[in-house]
C-alpha cells in the first residue's frame, strides 16, 4: 500500500511507491509494471544473488526446456508459475510485498550426463503457505507449473522443509518407536502379507488366509488397495471375519497381530464409518490408499491420532508421477509430504522384488522416512539436508515380488525398521499359508541372530538360510521353490549421481 | 503352544553362547541390558518384573549371563527375557528383545466371546496360567 | 577374540611341533604396551621385569595350551603392594591391555575400587553391591584398592567378609571372565593375606612396588614439568632437589604423587609472582620458567608453617 495512509486510491494508479524495502534496484516502478509481456526473468524470479533463509521452502525441479529457451528462463518461470506470476504484467502486484512473495529461482546447473536437462533450485517465502496444509503446499508447488509450454517436460526431485514449516504438522500419528512399543516388537523387521487373490474371495474365505498367515508368524496381514466393498465381499463382513482371524491368531501365539483394514471408500464420511467399526472391533491399525487425496489423508490421519490407531498408507497410483525420471514427481518429494501428512507405514519399495527400485534412490526414500536428520547425499538422491524437527518417524513397508530367499539382501538394503510383506511367498507356499508364514519369520530371525552374530550376511546369506532350513521343513520348501526367482530389470528411477547406476542383486 | 513373542522365539531355544553373542552385540551398540521375567505372559502384560535395573556400564556379556542363570535358578518356570534398550534422541525405546527363560509346560491362551448386536464379536484373551495366584502358576 | 592370541587346543601337535615364541610375540602386540610401561614410568626396574616374566609365561602358556599340554586357563590374579604414589594403578591399566591382547581377558578394561563400592551398610545390600561390581568388571580387571580393608578382625559382624567370600568364588570359578588385582601398602597387605589364607592361596603373582629415588623422583618431576611446557632454572633444580630429599623423611610421603602436588603449588607460587611484577611486560622465559623462590617457598622447607603462604588447598597434608 501507499506510505502516507492519507492517500486516496489514485496513488495507485498514478504508480506512488509500495511499502517494504524490497525493490527492483534497475528500474523504476512505472517502467517494470508497464502493461505487456516480460521475461520472468525480468520479473524478478531469478536471482542468482539471493541466498535462501533458514525459513525458505527449497523445490529443486529437473526442468527440460523447449529448443531454444534459456534454461535460466526456464527456471525462472517455473518459480513464477509456482508462486505469484501469470503470463503478463499485473498492476495488482503493487498492492502487496510482491518482492517477498515471488519465489527465486538461484542457482541452475546441468545435469551430469544428460544433455538438455538442468537442476533448478528455487526458494519459496514461507508466508507462501497456510500451515499444516499439504494440500496448500502441493496446489503452490505442482498446481500449475507442470504443463506450463516452454518445456519439455518438468520434474519435482526434491524439497528442503524448514524446520519451522514442519512444525505445522503433527506427523505420523503413532510412529515407528511407539508402533514397536504396542506391538511389542523389537530388534527384526515386521512382516506381512497381502491377502491373495486381490479380488473375488468372500469374506469367510478371506478371514481364512488372515488365520492361517498370522498363526504361522507373521505380525500383519494386509487388505491390497483396491479391497473396498465390492459385491463379492461387503467391508463389514470383511473386518468381522479378518478380527475373528485376528484374534484366534493372538490366542495362538500370545503375539499381538494385526490385519491392515482398508477404510478406503467414496466419501469422507464412508471412512469414518469404517474407521469407527475397525476401532469397535478392536484393531490396532487401519488402511487406506493414496489416491484419497491429501486433504482426506490429514484428516484420517488426526482421527487415527485420536483413537491410538496406526495409520497405513498403500502409495496406489504414485507410479502415474513418480516412476518417469523427466517429468513428475519424485517420490522421495512424496515421501515427505507423506511424513508431515502424517502416516505411519508407507511403501517405499524392495530393491529385489518385482517393482521399480535403485538400491540408492530406495535407501534416500527410506532415509526421508525414518532418520531424525537427513544430511545432503547427492548418491542417494537426498539434495538438500533435512531436520524433521521430532517429527515421528514412517514405518517403510516393502512390498511386491520378494521372498525368503532374498531375506539376508532385505536385511541388508532395508534395515531393521521396515514391514517386509511376503504375499505370494507366504500363500504360495507349496505346504499351505501357515507354513509360508513360518518360513519367512524363521529366515528373517536366523537372519538377524546371524548379523548380530557379526557374521557377513551380504556373503554368508544362503549358507545361514540353508542351515536354518535343517531345523525347518517349511523353510526348505520355500527355497526349493523360490530360491532362484528374482527381478533383474534396470530402474529408470536413478540417481544422476553415480557413475553408473548401482545393479539390483 | 510355543509362546513366540520376542526377536528369536520360531529359533530353536539359544544356547547360553548364542546369548553371549547376542548381549555382546547390544554392548557394542551401546544399549542397556535388562532381564524381566513374569507368570503371565498375555501379549499386552507390558511389564513384565524386573530382575535388577538395566545393566548401564556393563563391559562385558558374561556380567549379563551371570544375570540371567540367576534368575533362571530363582524362577525356573517364569517367562524370562532379555531387553537391550537405546538411549539415542528418536529412538530411546527397546531395540532388542529375546526370551532366554521358559516353563516347561505352555498352557497358551483361552479366547473368550461376548455376543454383541449387529454381528460383533468381544473378544478376550485369558492366559490360562493365570487362573492361578502369582507365584503358584507354573 | 580378535587381535589377541586365542588359546585354542591342537592335540594332534606331536614333539616335532614348531612353536614360534618370537611370532606369537609379534603376533600379540604387547611389546608395544612394555615400551609404553617403560616410557611412562621412570624407574621401577623391579616391577618391570616382573611384568615381563608374566608375559613370558602367559605367551608360554597360551602355546602349552595350543600343544594339549594344559588344559585349565592360569590363575592370573595379583597382588599389587607398595607406598602411595608407586605406579600400582598405572601398571594395572597396562596389565588389564597385557592381558587382552594375549587373549587372557576379552575386554580389557579395569574396573578399580575401594571397600565403599563393594561392602553394603546393611543386611543384604553386601551381595548385590559386590556383584554389581563384578559383573562390571568382567571381561578385565577388578582393581581393589587398599583391599585389607575389606577385612575388619575386631568386628566380626562386619560386612566386608561376606565380599571377600563372593570375591574368593568368583576368582576361582569364574577365571576367564575376570582378574582380580589387590593392591595396598605392603605390612598391611601381609597381613591380610595371613588372616585370609584363601585368598591369599588365590593370588597367582605378587608384584612388589618400591619407592622411588631421590633421583628417580627428581627424573619424574622433570618428566611432569616437560609435559606441562614448564622448566627449572638452573638454581630452582637445585632447590627441587633439596625439596625431594626432605619431602621424602617427612611423613604421608606419596612418591609420584607428592611430588605432582608440590609442583602444582610451585606453579600457583610462580603465577603469583609473575602477578606481582605485572609492571613490566612479561617474556615467554617468564612463562615457563620456575624459580628457586617458587620451591623454596615450601613449608617442606621451614620448620614453622609460614602464614603468608600460598599453599592453602593442599591436595594431602603436608608437613
Amino acid at each position: 500500500m501507499s506510505t502516507d495512509p492519507r492517500s486516496n486510491d489514485s496513488s495507485v494508479e498514478t504508480g506512488a511507491v509500495p511499502s517494504g524495502t524490497e525493490r527492483p534496484a534497475a528500474r523504476s516502478g512505472a517502467e517494470r509494471y508497464r502493461a505487456g509481456v516480460l521475461k520472468y526473468a525480468e520479473m524478478g524470479y531469478w536471482d542468482s544473488d539471493y541466498e535462501p533463509k533458514e525459513t525458505d521452502i527449497l523445490a529443486l525441479f529437473r526442468i527440460t526446456p523447449q529448443e531454444g529457451v534459456d534454461p535460466a528462463e526456464a527456471a525462472a518461470a517455473v518459480a513464477g508459475e509456482s508462486s505469484t506470476a501469470t503470463w503478463t504484467v499485473v498492476w495488482t502486484d503493487r498492492l502487496t510485498a510482491c518482492e517477498r512473495y515471488r519465489a527465486k529461482a538461484y542457482r541452475i546447473e546441468p545435469v551430469p550426463g544428460t544433455p538438455g536437462q538442468y537442476f533448478a533450485y528455487i526458494a519459496y517465502d514461507l508466508d507462501l503457505f497456510e500451515p499444516g496444509s499439504i494440500a496448500n503446499l502441493t496446489a503452490s508447488i505442482i498446481g500449475n507449473v507442470f504443463g506450463f509450454k516452454p518445456l519439455k517436460a518438468l520434474r519435482l526431485e526434491d524439497m528442503r522443509l524448514p524446520a519451522a514449516y514442519v512444525k505445522t504438522f503433527a506427523g505420523p500419528p503413532t510412529g515407528i518407536v511407539v508402533e514397536r512399543e504396542r506391538l511389542d516388537k523389537f530388534g527384526r523387521p515386521l512382516l506381512g502379507a497381502t491377502v491373495k487373490p486381490k479380488l473375488g474371495l468372500s469374506g469367510k474365505n478371506y478371514g481364512r488366509v488372515v488365520y492361517e498367515a498370522l498363526k504361522g508368524g507373521l505380525d500383519f496381514t494386509k487388505d491390497d488397495e483396491n479391497i473396498n466393498s465390492q459385491p463379492f465381499m461387503h467391508w463389514r463382513d470383511r473386518f468381522l471375519y479378518c478380527m475373528e482371524a485376528v484374534n484366534r491368531a493372538q490366542a495362538a501365539t500370545g503375539e499381538v497381530k494385526g490385519h491392515y483394514l482398508n477404510v478406503t471408500a467414496a466419501t469422507l464420511e464412508d471412512m469414518y464409518e469404517r474407521a469407527e467399526f475397525a476401532k469397535e472391533l478392536g484393531s490396532v491399525i487401519v488402511m487406506i490408499d493414496l489416491v484419497i487425496g491429501y486433504t482426506a489423508i490429514q484428516s484420517m490421519s488426526n482421527w487415527a491420532r485420536r483413537n491410538d490407531m496406526i495409520l497405513h498408507l498403500h502409495r496406489a497410483g504414485h507410479s502415474t508421477y513418480t516412476r518417469q525420471k523427466s517429468h513428475g514427481v519424485s517420490f522421495r518429494v512424496l515421501a515427505k509430504w507423506m511424513r508431515l501428512a502424517g502416516v505411519d507405514h508407507l511403501h517405499a519399495g524392495t530393491v529385489v522384488g518385482k517393482l521399480e527400485g535403485d538400491p540408492n534412490t530406495v535407501g534416500g526414500f527410506y532415509d526421508v522416512l525414518r532418520e531424525p536428520h537427513n544430511a545432503m547425499n547427492l548418491q542417494r538422491g537426498l539434495f538438500f539436508e533435512q531436520d524433521w524437527a521430532g517429527l515421528g518417524k514412517v514405518m517403510p513397508v516393502a512390498s511386491g515380488g520378494i521372498h525368503a530367499g532374498q531375506m539376508h539382501q532385505l536385511l541388508g538394503y532395508l534395515g531393521e525398521d521396515t514391514v517386509l510383506q511376503f504375499g505370494g511367498g507366504t500363500i504360495g507356499h507349496p505346504m499351505g499359508i501357515a507354513a509360508g508364514a513360518t518360513a519367512n519369520r524363521v529366515a528373517l530371525e536366523a537372519m538377524v541372530l546371524a548379523r548380530n552374530e557379526g557374521r557377513d550376511i551380504w556373503r554368508e546369506g544362503p549358507d545361514i538360510l540353508a542351515a536354518a532350513a535343517r531345523h525347518c521343513t517349511p523353510l526348505r520348501a520355500a527355497l526349493d521353490t523360490w530360491g532362484d526367482v528374482t527381478f533383474d530389470y534396470a530402474s529408470t528411477d536413478t540417481p544422476d549421481f553415480v557413475p553408473t547406476p548401482t545393479e539390483a542383486a | 503352544m510355543r509362546l513366540t513373542q520376542g526377536t528369536f522365539s520360531f529359533l530353536p531355544d539359544l544356547t547360553d553362547e548364542q546369548i553371549l553373542a547376542q548381549i555382546e552385540y547390544c554392548l557394542e551398540q551401546g544399549w542397556a541390558v535388562s532381564i524381566e521375567y513374569t507368570d503371565d505372559p498375555h501379549p499386552r502384560n507390558t511389564y513384565w518384573e524386573m530382575f535388577g535395573n538395566p545393566m548401564f556400564d556393563l563391559k562385558d556379556a558374561a556380567g549379563a549371563l551371570r544375570e540371567i542363570q540367576e534368575c533362571r535358578a530363582t524362577y525356573p518356570q517364569h517367562y524370562i527375557k532379555v531387553n537391550a534398550f537405546d538411549a539415542t534422541r528418536g529412538v530411546e525405546s527397546l531395540r532388542l528383545s529375546f526370551i532366554v527363560g521358559r516353563p516347561s509346560e505352555e498352557p497358551g491362551f483361552g479366547l473368550t466371546r461376548e455376543e454383541g448386536p449387529g454381528r460383533v464379536q468381544r473378544y478376550s484373551l485369558r492366559s490360562y496360567a493365570t487362573q492361578r495366584p502369582e507365584g503358584w502358576r507354573y | 577374540m580378535q587381535e589377541t592370541v586365542a588359546p585354542h587346543t591342537d592335540q594332534q601337535a606331536g614333539d616335532e611341533a614348531q612353536f614360534d615364541l618370537a611370532a606369537a610375540l609379534r603376533e600379540s602386540r604387547v611389546s608395544e604396551v612394555l615400551e609404553e610401561l617403560d616410557r611412562e614410568l621412570v624407574g621401577l626396574a623391579p616391577v618391570k621385569s616382573r611384568v615381563r616374566d608374566i608375559c613370558a609365561l602367559l605367551l608360554v602358556s597360551t602355546l602349552r595350551r595350543r600343544a594339549g599340554l594344559d588344559t585349565e586357563p592360569p590363575s592370573l590374579h595379583m597382588s599389587f603392594t607398595g607406598n602411595p604414589g608407586t605406579g600400582k594403578t598405572t601398571v594395572a591399566l597396562r596389565m588389564a591391555q597385557i592381558l587382552h591382547r594375549l587373549g587372557y581377558v576379552r575386554k580389557g578394561h579395569v574396573v578399580a575400587v575401594t571397600r565403599d563400592e563393594l561392602v553394603g551398610q546393611y543386611i543384604g545390600h553386601t551381595a548385590p553391591k559386590t556383584r554389581e561390581v563384578i559383573k562390571r568388571a568382567m571381561g578385565g580387571v577388578l582393581f581393589i584398592d587398599e583391599a585389607y580393608y575389606l577385612y575388619r578382625p575386631e568386628n566380626e559382624r562386619d560386612y566386608g567378609q561376606e565380599t571377600i567370600e563372593i570375591l574368593l568364588q568368583d576368582m576361582e570359578n569364574r577365571r576367564e571372565d575376570l582378574v582380580v588385582i589387590l593392591a595396598g601398602y605392603k605390612d598391611r597387605m601381609e597381613r591380610f593375606f595371613r588372616s585370609n589364607p584363601g585368598m591369599s592361596s588365590r593370588i597367582a603373582h605378587h608384584i612388589d612396588f618400591p619407592d622411588y629415588s631421590a633421583a628417580e623422583l627428581f627424573e619424574i618431576a622433570c618428566a611432569m614439568l616437560r609435559r606441562m611446557h614448564y622448566e627449572l632454572s638452573p638454581p630452582a633444580a637445585d632447590a627441587l632437589r633439596e625439596y625431594i630429599e626432605l619431602r621424602r623423611l617427612q611423613p604421608n610421603f606419596a612418591n609420584a604423587r607428592s611430588i605432582r602436588n608440590a609442583l602444582d603449588r610451585a606453579r600457583l607460587r610462580q603465577a603469583s609472582r609473575l602477578f606481582s611484577q605485572s609492571d613490566r611486560p612479561l617474556s615467554r622465559k617468564d612463562l615457563v620458567t620456575l624459580e628457586p623462590a617458587d620451591i623454596r617457598a615450601s613449608r617442606v622447607f621451614a620448620t614453622q608453617p609460614s602464614s603468608d603462604s600460598i599453599d592453602s588447598t593442599p591436595q594431602e597434608s603436608e608437613p
